[in-house]
């Protein structure tokens, strides 16, 4: 039963994803014509709420549920990974209309095509583990 | 009741995902769902030959499980929870479509255009759906995270890092839609 919790996470996300219509392909193109607020109000939301809760569990120094303490690892600090790798991520982004999240989310929902996008991801994230040491980080 | 099956708003929506994200963190572990891509990649057994996928997969099944949970989810909310009423996005950018060729929402997430299942019958539109699945699985393992990882959970962590993976993303994505769409489409 201790995978439960994350399922009924992960349910809680496909359905809150899916009924603000993050997933949608439409709502994505809609973003990156800056036609409309409801993507960015999402991510700003969420990450406005982020924020206040990491600095809450940050400055009260709050256990994980296993009563161990919560450390939050800081990121690489290097440059070209980030705007490299971001760079070929918003081409498959707005491309494809989701992201890996919304992938599985649109496969559980039924949408077949979404299979290759699936492959393609997998291909992906494959080469990039044989090719890792040549590319610039 | 109503509420259920309308399009949900921003406001709700993105407080939710920031809880979720922070109910990890409270079990102890991180918000990322490109992980996972690596996680079915290791579990093929590929890690023996690529150094990258040799680890131990079995120690991310919880973020496989929040994966599944989102697939039904996903099932659940587009099966039982949807109205025609639905993706009512901005007129101007439904008519930006038609010249691109593409149709309108209707209510539907995604256009038939792109995802139909007769696409299964054009070389054309598998090669676009698996090249864009390729950029996104080369493109977020490259970056070390993708929208969850960078966006929500990086941002919310002040990390700068994620600030300029987010500006990549945003740079990618307008390069997409102004440049090559026209040319795709």
């Amino acid at each position: 039963m201790k995978g439960f919790k994350y399922f009924l996470v992960g349910l809680i996300f496909g359905i809150v994803l899916t009924k603000s219509e993050a997933v949608s392909w439409y709502r994505i193109y809609e973003m990156f014509q800056f036609q409309s607020f409801h993507m960015y109000g999402i991510i700003g939301v969420a990450v406005a709420t982020g924020i206040v809760g990491i600095q809450i569990i940050k400055q009260k120094k709050v256990k994980d549920i296993e009563g161990l303490p919560i450390a939050i690892l800081d990121k690489e600090k290097v440059a070209a990974r980030y705007y490299i790798g971001g760079l070929f991520f918003g081409l498959g982004w707005a491309l494809v209309g989701s992201c890996p999240g919304p992938i599985f989310i649109l496969l559980g929902a039924g949408f077949l095509p979404l299979v290759l996008v699936l492959i393609g991801a997998l291909v992906g994230t494959f080469c990039y583990g044989v090719l890792k040491d040549k590319l610039p980080h | 009741m109503n509420f259920i099956y309308q399009t949900w708003p921003w406001y709700i929506s993105g407080f939710v995902i920031g809880m979720i994200m922070l109910c990890l963190v409270y079990f102890g572990k991180t918000f990322g769902m490109s992980s996972n891509l690596r996680s079915l990649c290791a579990m093929t057994g590929v890690g023996k030959r690529v150094a990258f996928f040799d680890f131990n997969w079995k120690s991310q099944r919880w973020n496989l499980i929040v994966v599944l949970g989102a697939m039904v989810g996903g099932f659940i909310a587009v099966t039982y929870m949807s109205a025609p009423s639905n993706v009512a996005i901005n007129p101007k950018t439904i008519q930006q479509l038609a010249t691109l060729g593409i149709d309108a929402p209707n209510g539907k997430l995604l256009p038939n255009t792109l995802f139909g299942n007769q696409i299964f019958h054009s070389p054309k539109s598998i090669f676009l759906l698996v090249i864009g699945g390729f950029l996104i699985g080369f493109g977020s393992r490259y970056a070390g995270g993708c929208t969850s990882g960078h966006a929500i959970s990086g941002l919310s962590n002040l990390q700068l890092p994620s600030l300029k993976a987010v500006i990549g993303f945003f740079i990618g994505g307008l390069i997409m839609v102004y440049f090559l769409f026209p040319l795709i489409f």
